[in-house]
């Protein structure tokens, strides 16, 4: 039977919802579910891993140099635990991008990539060429997975579960050649672009960042999270945790309102996953109403004050 | 000091790739071929770091067959020294692409390593990364500022919750974002000065690298289509319609 390690994902302070994402994922496959927490403090953290209903145990590993969630400090301990282990996965947010290539390579295995579908135990689907293609992959026998989970893939699991608790104490080596400095977000308290049910996003046909102000009101009365196009990141109308798109984020909400936003394949693959997509554009020919399920034709800077009246 | 930077030979990113019909894997004939766009900023990047005096040599790299020499020759034009081919028909997974380079590492001793972010083709943002950990470096990715000091370099990255700055010691792997900076454009007289440059060519058999634990692809398919959506002429009829959805 598989037996899966997820590494969760936290700020330090509370469980990343990626982690319960990854259970779904880890559920799909089939086997025995653990999570192995890494923090300098973090009992908090794996308690509430404990709660992700369809998991048996959690690994609660604490030093002080996991205060920050470094590749190069926690890749060698969760390589040392995969060994247990026929399947290690983690979410396809920076922080697994970044970690779990590192602890696939300690291993000496390759790693599956984004995995949108689960076929087998040992048989994924994921995109490639900005989700122009999707693959079915299968890894060998012999070899251990390491994978990384793609969020807008999968609903996060349910709470409710009281996995067992155990405390792990670290061996392998924690280099000091790679150090925090710091962490500047610019984010606000909108909603969590990857979480959000709705998400209002602006592009280049925004023209400044002053003009963004009305994307910020619309979003605000809707309760929604705010995205970019890179145009408008590039353009420095908007800091760049706000893009969405192939090398932005990948978001799955239930509503995607996009005004001025052209609709280029890099974008649209950020958000194939939406419920319903809905594109303002003043060109009639622009690429986004392909995929858009309802689309407006106008000045967006006319359409935004009208929208308002009528809601 | 070295800078090692890795281009690898992609589709371009304009041309939408199709899937073949049975499945077999997509089609890419006459495709227009480029540097992926990742490794083009990260060319720029040692190319800024050799002007600012701080790189003494800037060597790109490519594995591939000989095609590839197309894209190191355009990369030798935008101001890279010289240019390694390592050779083989055989499309290396990652981890046999980061043991490649490791093995080029081990002779050419560069202080810093730049690759992209990710391959735009296979999608994969994984090479970078285990080049770090078989090396047993530092890595810093997804990298938007790179400031290079004396033994260490600051770099800020993109991450999801804003940009991260960390410190790391040298040698290490760096892997670019696309804010990094903007890449030159090539002018007609450096084609023709590239391609006096040197450009060696090792057979990738030579370097006893090991190419094992692959993940085998077994079937392409397209993405699903989105049903076809409709048109709406007022933003009022959008409110209407979108509270009839359930959605406002
Ligand atoms: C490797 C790579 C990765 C990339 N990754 C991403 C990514 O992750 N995310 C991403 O978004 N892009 C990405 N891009 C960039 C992408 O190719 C496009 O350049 C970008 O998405 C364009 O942004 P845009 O639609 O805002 O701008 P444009 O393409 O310039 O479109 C602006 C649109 O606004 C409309 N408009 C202008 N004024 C108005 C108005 N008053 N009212 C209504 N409409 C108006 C115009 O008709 C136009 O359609 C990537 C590119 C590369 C090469
Ligand atoms: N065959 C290759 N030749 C040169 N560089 C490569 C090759 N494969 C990967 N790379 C480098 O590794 C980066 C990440 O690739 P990947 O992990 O495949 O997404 C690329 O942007 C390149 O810089």
């Amino acid at each position: 039977m598989s037996k899966i390690l997820i590494i969760a994902e936290h700020n330090g302070v509370e469980l990343n919802n990626s982690t319960a994402k990854c259970v779904s994922c880890a559920i799909a496959t089939g086997g025995e579910i653990h999570i192995a927490v890494f923090s300098a403090t973090g009992n908090e953290i794996a308690q509430q891993a404990s709660e992700l209903s369809g998991v048996t145990e959690i690994i609660n590993i604490q030093s002080a140099d996991y205060s920050h969630a470094l590749a190069t400090t926690i890749a060698p301990e969760a390589a040392l635990l995969a060994a247990d282990y026929s399947h290690v996965y983690g979410p396809s947010s920076t922080y697994g991008k970044d970690l779990m290539p590192r602890i696939a390579a300690l291993i000496g295995v390759n790693q599956v990539s984004d995995i949108m579908a689960v076929k087998s135990s040992r048989s994924f689907q994921r995109p490639i060429y900005a989700g122009n293609a999707i693959i079915d992959v299968s890894v060998p026998a012999d070899q251990t997975i390491v994978a990384t989970v793609r969020n807008a893939s999968w609903p996060a699991a349910e709470t409710g579960g009281s996995a067992s608790m155990r405390e792990h104490t670290a061996t392998a080596e924690r280099p000091t050649h790679t150090r925090f400095v710091e962490l500047a977000s610019e984010g606000g308290d909108r909603p969590d672009l990857q979480s959000a049910k709705r998400v209002i996003s602006g592009g280049r046909g925004l023209g400044s960042q002053e003009n963004f102000a009305i994307i910020y009101a619309l979003a605000d009365k809707l309760g929604a999270g705010v995205g970019a196009s890179r145009a408008a990141v590039d353009a420095a109308y908007v800091p760049n945790d706000m893009q969405v798109g192939q090398t932005g984020k990948i978001i799955s909400p239930d509503l995607y309102i996009a005004f001025g936003i052209s609709g280029a394949i890099q974008h649209i693959t950020g958000i194939k996953d939406a419920g319903t997509i809905v594109a303002i554009n003043k060109d009639s020919e622009a690429p986004i109403f392909e995929v858009a399920d309802i689309g407006l034709v106008g000045d967006l800077f006319a359409i935004i004050p009208e929208i308002e009246a009528a809601l | 000091m070295k800078i090692l930077v890795g281009i690898k030979r992609v589709v371009d990113f304009n041309v939408r790739v199709r899937v073949k019909p049975d499945g077999s894997g997509v089609d890419t004939d006459g495709a227009k071929m480029s540097i992926n766009p990742f490794d083009e900023i990260a060319l720029e990047e040692a190319l800024r770091l050799r002007e600012a005096g701080i790189a003494s040599e800037v060597i790109v790299i490519s594995i591939g067959d000989s095609s590839c020499q197309q894209q190191l020759r355009t990369g030798l034009a935008m101001g890279a020294d010289r240019a390694i081919q390592v050779d083989t028909d055989i499309h290396l997974q990652p981890l046999a692409a980061a043991r490649t380079m490791l093995a080029v590492i081990e002779t050419e001793q560069p202080g810093l390593v730049i690759l992209g972010k990710q391959a735009i083709d296979d999608d994969n943002n994984q090479t970078g990364q285990m080049l770090a950990a078989l090396w047993n470096r530092p890595q810093a990715t997804f990298a938007s500022k790179v400031v290079v000091a004396g033994d260490t370099a600051t770099v800020t990255r993109e991450v999801d919750a804003g940009l991260e700055t960390i410190e790391v010691d040298l040698p290490a792997v760096i892997t670019t974002d696309l804010r990094l900076n903007t890449p030159r454009f090539v002018k007609l007289p450096d084609i023709m000065k590239a391609k006096r440059k040197p450009l060696e060519v090792i057979a990738f058999t030579e370097l006893a690298v090991s190419n094992d634990n692959n993940i085998q692809i077994d079937h392409y398919a397209p993405p699903a289509v989105r049903e076809k959506g409709i048109m709406v002429d007022s933003a009022a009829a959008l409110v209407t319609e979108l509270k009839s959805r359930g959605l406002l």
